[in-house]
């Protein structure tokens, strides 16, 4: 990691000038439309009142959206406990070199090729007690299984067949990660007399946390925004135990809300997230480095 | 140099694997059956093998078309993502500048909303400029949040790389365009390939942005098979043998990655 | 502290046919007990797969390796208790200095006052006493080596320490410091230290024996002023030195030595049949001489170059090019002038097959 300070220069926006033109490009404008729908009560295309921050309270006090997005944060965390460290051990144990680790590598990425919905209909079916490998199975070891008529079930369904599709991401990060360590640390490490827990906890982890910075922020994200896969496997049910804030989001926009409200719950949606990811991001960089010059790494 | 935990680690390894492998197993035995044979029971093999899934697929131009507009315009994207990416990575490596640290976080601040609430305004923005339903437009859209994947990858792998590398070479007389290309990306190379194929790998399975841009000329494979519910019921043979089929594009560019992925940091002279 | 004997080879593949074949020729030599030494030699030559194999990081193919008359050729390095300082500096991110250099006697169960009493002994010496405290990643790529080589020295008993061009990643005017700091420690603690190296400065200025290498073999071992005055082989004469020495191709009959088309009387003292030879003699060692002197050749300046602190003269005649390091106060003739340039001297020497015969 380049600790010593960074030059200044200002002409390094030159360098960065074609990535901020498509983002803002992709951004900026709809951003600005959201914004503008958000505030408005839009009766037709014609008829547009502005109401300020009226859908804002409205959404705040909504009873049914705190609980979609108490069940939705659960959600989250549960996935970030579970994909986070089974992402780093396997990781640690795909192999490094030869025609094992490619054949590994393959395989380990398949899950993240499939469209969402394919997942979701994948699970749909593996889970099944008639027809599905999962279900079947289960019932035949004695186990009571159904997805659809059991919260519990429904959401550790929900959960495994999450864990199934984006460890992967998280061990594909941590694999390149571990890949760029230099041989000579681990040849120190070893004249050192390190155990391979220390070498773990003194060369590997530490040289993976940009890495694992960014596969926090990215399953965290992607978590909190869920849609497809839910909706496939179990519809949000049942009832609406496994409803989380996506398909709430939906449900609302296209039953109940118009653009307006609908545009105010995105922002809010979009807020939250930022939030969560700001506070996390600050952890994490506090947690690795104590330096007072901040910087990314 | 480690001295791997055979046991262990291997067993572990397994394990995983066929975790991972169970549910596409499951997939392909799907895709060699046929919808009746799925829905009447429960069998590890199919019964009556038939290969007629795969054969509707490939031969339908509306399957395979969708496989050819998703590579297109995925691979499209990819290419302008890293090569966008990759300068700027280095800009936030390497200097200190006006508003960077700000600018970086902004950048990913992309990726935290759902896409469909940017779907009217872009469904707008691509009428009114007459892209729609064309490869470049869903190339262009997927750029809002793989770009900000990409620099974010390529920035952490370069930060772990001693800026006296990059003073060497100036030393030694390389001019910054060679520099780069011939010293400096092969040592990210890890980086690289990791965010080439997350690029690939987002704009690949996208679906709700690519099936609104697009109507004929340049509808996703995902689009497609969104439409294999008929009025018999859902297709989940052809559907499976699609899923299978998408497998197979993404399995190519991680093949072809993997020496980059797995290669890593490698620095030093006899 | 230990005295290091290697009787090996190493190979690429199991049945070595050619020299090819072979990343090490088959070599025999001894490193003594608390020498500085150093292997010097271009890319390539195999310097760092020596030192990879006394090391134990490397097993070589053949042979062995002995540590005071040991036999540890199958030890690994933590086992054979050597340091090692890599290209660039290694150390523990999320370490303090003090734990960085503390974490080798901690894993050997050392009691924590004797560890913190040798640290303290092992950072006055690097002159880091007041960095303990500061985290190890925001130094500087100098003070991080500094603590690499530290993290060896920290072990009382640590048997060599090995360095493979560790000033690499250094800002030059860091350079001439860390060596400094190096012969200090060198002095101080009379350990084996063996550093290797593609710069010939480096290399001479740090050790007292020299190991010049090329292309998997070790053609001279000897101290600076061995190799300066008695290249035993050409490579080495063209290798040290800046520049290099001359080589002039030619013939020895009862007339004399013949070259570049011209005859010099051979030299007295010197057992010389006839046959072919090069004649080697350092730019040093050519001086400007006076028309027909005794030893001298006849040559057509080609270029003048002031360095500053001295001059080269390029000279020409036939195919041959000599070159002649001149003092700056020297009268200096002008491209294109004829000058004689005498090449015999008790300096010069006599190659045949690229080895020197006298």
């Amino acid at each position: 990691m380049s600790t010593t300070t960074k030059p200044v220069n200002q002409k390094a926006w030159f360098l960065i000038l074609p990535v901020l033109i498509c983002v803002a490009f992709s951004a900026i404008v709809p951003l600005m439309v959201v914004v503008n729908y958000s505030v408005q009560d839009i009766i037709s295309p014609e008829r547009r009142v502005f109401v300020g921050t009226e859908w804002f309270a409205a959404i705040m006090r909504d009873e049914e959206l705190h609980g979609a997005l108490l069940r939705q944060i659960t959600y989250s965390f549960a996935v970030l406990a579970v994909e986070l460290p089974l992402g780093i051990l396997l990781a640690l144990a795909m192999p490094a070199q030869g025609w094992k680790s490619s054949a590994v590598l393959v395989i380990v990425s398949l899950s993240l090729l499939i469209p969402w919905n394919v997942v979701g209909t994948i699970w749909q079916i593996f889970g099944r007690t008639d027809i599905g490998l999962m279900g079947a199975a289960l019932q035949g070891m004695g186990i009571e299984y159904s997805y659809t008529g059991n919260a519990l079930h429904a959401w550790l369904t929900v959960l495994l067949m999450d864990v199934w599709h984006w460890t992967p991401l998280v061990a594909l990060l941590g694999y390149a990660g571990l890949r760029s360590i230099p041989d000579a640390y681990y040849q120190a490490a070893s004249i050192d007399g390190a155990s391979k827990l220390d070498v773990f906890r003194y060369v590997q982890l530490p040289k993976m946390r940009g890495v694992l910075v960014i596969a926090v922020l990215l399953r965290f994200m992607d978590s909190f925004m869920i849609y497809t896969e839910p909706f496939v496997l179990t519809g949000g049910g049942p009832g609406n135990s496994t409803t989380f804030l996506s398909q709430f989001l939906t449900q609302k926009a296209v039953g109940q809300f118009d653009l307006g409200p609908a545009a105010a719950f995105s922002l809010i949606y979009f807020l939250i997230i930022l939030l969560m990811c700001f506070i996390l991001y600050n952890w994490m960089q506090r947690v690795g480095t104590q330096s007072k010059e901040a910087g990314h790494e | 140099m480690n001295k791997p935990k055979f046991q262990k680690r291997s067993l572990f390894m397994l394990a995983y694997i066929v975790f991972a492998l169970l549910p596409i197993y499951w997939m392909v035995n799907m895709s060699f059956k046929t919808n009746n044979e799925i829905l009447a029971g429960f069998t590890l093999f199919p019964d009556h093998f038939t290969w007629d899934n795969y054969h509707t697929i490939l031969t339908d131009p509306a399957w395979y078309s969708g496989y050819i507009n998703s590579l297109i315009y995925v691979a499209m994207n990819t290419v302008i993502s890293i090569t966008v990416a990759l300068p700027a990575a280095y800009a936030f490596s390497r200097y200190s500048f006006l508003g960077d640290k700000h600018v970086f976080f902004w950048l990913l601040t992309n990726r935290m909303t759902p896409p469909a609430v940017f779907l009217l305004p872009f469904f707008q923005l691509y009428t009114s400029v007459g892209l729609m339903d064309t490869h470049i437009a869903v190339a262009l859209v997927h750029l809002l949040f793989n770009v900000p994947l990409a620099v974010w990858i390529l920035e952490g792998f370069m930060s772990g790389i001693p800026r006296e590398i990059d003073e060497t070479a100036y030393i030694d007389g390389y001019s910054f365009p060679r520099f780069f290309i011939r010293i400096y990306i092969p040592l990210i190379k890890a980086g690289v390939g990791v965010a080439a194929f997350f690029c690939f790998m987002f704009s690949w399975v996208e679906l709700l942005l690519a099936r609104t841009l697009t109507s004929v000329n340049a509808k996703p494979i995902a689009a497609t098979m969104t439409r294999t519910v008929s009025a018999s019921g859902m297709d989940w043979a052809t559907l499976a043998a699609a899923g299978v089929l998408t497998i197979v594009p993404g399995a190519i560019v991680i093949w072809f990655v993997r020496n980059y992925i797995a290669k890593g940091f490698a620095m030093g002279r006899v | 502290m230990a005295r290091i004997e290697l009787d090996l080879a190493h190979a690429y593949r199991a049945n070595p046919q050619q020299d090819s074949d072979y990343a090490l020729l088959p070599l025999k030599m001894t490193f003594d007990d608390g020498g500085a030494y150093a292997l010097l030699g271009p890319s390539g030559c195999g310097k760092t797969t020596l030192l990879n194999i006394m090391s134990g990081l490397v097993t070589p193919s053949q042979g062995s390796v002995r540590f005071d008359g040991k036999d540890v050729t199958g030890f690994t390095p933590q086992q054979r208790n050597i340091a090692q300082v890599f290209q660039f500096p290694v150390i523990y991110d999320t370490m303090t200095v003090a734990e960085n250099l503390a974490f080798p006697l901690r894993n050997r169960k050392m009691p924590a006052d004797q560890i913190k009493q040798r640290v303290g002994v092992i950072a006055e010496m690097l002159e880091m006493s007041g960095q303990l405290n500061q985290r190890a990643s925001n130094l500087a790529a100098d003070a991080k080596q500094k603590i690499s080589l530290g993290r060896g020295l920290v072990r009382p008993d640590v048997s060599a320490v090995l360095f493979d061009e560790p000033l690499t990643v250094i800002d030059p005017h860091l350079k001439w410091q860390l060596r400094r700091k190096l012969k200090q420690i060198h002095h101080e603690l009379k350990l084996t230290l063996i550093y290797v190296t593609h710069d010939q400065v480096e290399a001479l200025t740090f050790a007292d024996q020299v190991v010049v290498m090329t292309r998997g073999r070790a053609v001279q071992v000897g101290s600076a002023a061995d190799l300066f005055e008695r290249p035993s082989h050409t490579f080495v004469g063209h290798f040290i030195g800046s520049p290099g020495m001359n080589f002039l191709p030619g013939s020895m009959t009862a007339a004399g030595f013949h070259t570049a088309g011209a005859t010099v009387a051979a030299p007295a003292g010197r057992d010389l049949s006839d046959g072919d030879y090069k004649l080697g003699v350092r730019p040093e060692y050519v001086s400007l001489a006076d028309a027909n002197a005794e030893g001298a050749l006849p040559m057509e300046v080609s270029q003048v170059q002031d360095v500053g602190t001295h001059v080269i003269l390029s000279a020409r005649r036939e195919s041959v090019t000599l070159k002649a390091r001149l003092s700056a106060n020297t009268h200096l003739p002008a491209v294109g002038d004829s000058v004689w340039l005498r090449v015999m001297g008790e300096h010069t020497c006599f190659y045949k097959n690229e080895e020197i015969v006298a």
